[in-house]
């Protein structure tokens, strides 16, 4: 555009050579702003994903976001811990943001809840809060994030996953890249990588403030990812099991980004 | 005579047009982001100044209520902003036109200026070469706002992976505050950007597309480069 050709340069008059390179800039930007809109049309009008274990979003962009994932899974490492607070800045008020599987189910009866553990099609672990309350305890006191862009600092008490894992005897099955995790009602469901699951932060907690979990935190055990956004941190867990494909995931099935990393 | 003057390398001018709608699409995303919890807002003494926003703002500009989509969007466009954003400033590095960009030792007295000539207090301009001592400042300040926006984008996006950006931007509270306190600092500047675009008139806009601005000039040659650094044509963009 900028150098058009020095031969029929010369022989053009000023007002000529205007007009020969406004037109050809003009052009090229009017040729580029309609493409522009015809790709952003083509953007929003394009079709939803085939609903598997994500849904919900363009297939372009959902597209992106398994790629922007895979760059930035690149950067993820179990050496980078949450930043830690004092317990004295612990919110006293925790904040609830959804009862999503907690509030349908309407039978639930904590003294009868034991965690279960699928080990493989027919076999499975049930296994009481009295048991892993035995465990070592570990708590942490970090800046909880939600995907809506709140945080709070919150104080959180549990077994470590990983002395979990250790202690029921799961680490052949914990070498598969992915656990799934849902209520008992089975109404929310999440899905997490191996790394985040032994993540040295990664608690199952029974406790908040040093105090028994309340309902609706997710009593009596729910899951503390710190590396994840909040909607990875599944209240009341109900079942737990292992595999080397994506589990389902509630909110990825609604268009959000499986991964939800931090 | 008429004599075309080169102004603006096609550069500057792909990577400008290209962050044009870029930019419009990260703020209209970004904001369906932030209404899943407009937190902010300016009081003193516990009285609310401004709400950012009200209902009617987001149903003026047909927002859905729809976090994932914003979520979507947001983190698709982010990698043309940034890679634009990261060309031109290779470009103004390697190209030497950051010594027409960066604001001088004089540029801030003389912006003062320029602002009383824009307002009609006073009738004579500053010298200036291709951009004015206000446009410089303007379009520096815009280049480190891009660079901000990308390093608080990261640390609110990743924060545990880059925790020491994190800090750097003084925590993860503070770096969305920061991160939408840009994205406010856009929008005015683009309001001022286009009443300027608007007085400089038909010449300036044309040379962000075509390159050159059309000069009167008087036929002898001598004078001519003398003449194009103090002409009036180099107005505001």
């Amino acid at each position: 555009m900028d150098q058009t050709d020095k031969k029929t340069d010369s022989a053009l008059t000023v007002d000529q050579k205007i007009k020969r390179r406004n037109f050809i800039s003009f052009g090229i930007f009017f040729t580029a702003s309609g493409s522009a809109i015809a790709g952003w049309k083509w953007l929003l009008n394009s079709p939803k994903e085939i609903p598997s274990v994500t849904g919900g979003a363009r297939l372009p962009l959902r597209k992106a976001l398994n790629k922007t994932e895979l760059f930035f899974r690149n950067f993820y490492s179990n050496n980078h811990l949450v930043k830690v607070y004092p317990k004295y800045m612990a919110a006293k008020t925790v904040r609830v943001n959804s009862l999503i599987g907690i509030d349908d189910d309407k039978n639930f009866d904590v003294k009868n809840w034991k965690l279960n553990i699928k080990l493989s099609n027919q076999k499975s672990l049930n296994i009481s809060i009295d048991q892993i309350k035995t465990l070592p305890k570990t708590e942490i006191i970090f800046d909880f994030k939600c995907v809506e862009g709140w945080d709070q600092i919150q104080h959180w008490a549990g077994v470590k996953m990983s002395d979990f894992i250790t202690h029921f005897k799961l680490d052949d099955l914990a070498q598969c890249q992915y656990i799934g995790l849902e209520t008992p009602n089975g109404k929310y469901y999440v899905g997490l990588e191996r790394e985040a699951i032994l993540h040295p932060q990664t608690i199952l907690a029974y406790e908040m403030n040093n105090a028994p979990l309340t309902i609706n935190h997710g009593a009596p055990l729910r899951l503390i990812v710190p590396v994840k956004y909040g909607i990875k941190n599944l209240k009341r867990i109900g079942t737990m099991s292992f595999s080397n494909t994506r589990p389902k995931d509630y909110w990825a099935e609604n268009g959000y980004d499986y991964y939800s990393g931090l | 005579m008429k004599i075309i003057k080169e102004k603006h390398s096609i550069a500057m001018r792909w990577t400008h047009w290209i962050n044009f709608p870029v930019l419009f699409i990260m703020i209209w995303s970004g904001l369906m982001i932030y209404w899943a919890n407009d937190a902010y807002g300016i009081s003193i003494f516990n009285f609310s100044i401004i709400k950012f926003f009200p209902t009617w703002f987001y149903e003026y500009f047909h927002l859905k209520r729809r976090l994932a989509e914003g979520m979507a969007f947001h983190f698709l466009f982010m990698w043309f902003f940034f890679i634009n954003g990261f060309l031109y400033i290779l470009y103004t590095a390697f190209s030497g036109a950051w010594k027409e960009l960066i604001p001088k030792k004089t540029s801030f007295k003389e912006a003062w200026q320029v602002l009383l000539f824009d307002l009609h207090i006073i009738k004579i301009l500053p010298p200036q070469k291709k951009y004015n001592a206000a446009q410089r400042i303007a379009y520096s300040a815009i280049i480190l706002m891009g660079i901000g926006s990308v390093i608080t984008g990261l640390a609110i996006y990743k924060p545990v992976q880059f925790n020491w950006l994190c800090w750097l931007c003084g925590g993860y509270h503070f770096a969305r505050i920061l991160h939408f306190a840009l994205t406010i600092g856009y929008v005015f500047f683009f309001f001022i950007h286009i009443i300027q675009v608007c007085i400089a008139g038909w010449n300036n806009f044309r040379s962000v597309i075509s390159g050159f601005e059309v000069v009167e000039e008087p036929p002898s040659i001598n004078n001519q480069s003398t003449s194009l650094t103090t002409k009036k044509e180099d107005g505001p963009n």
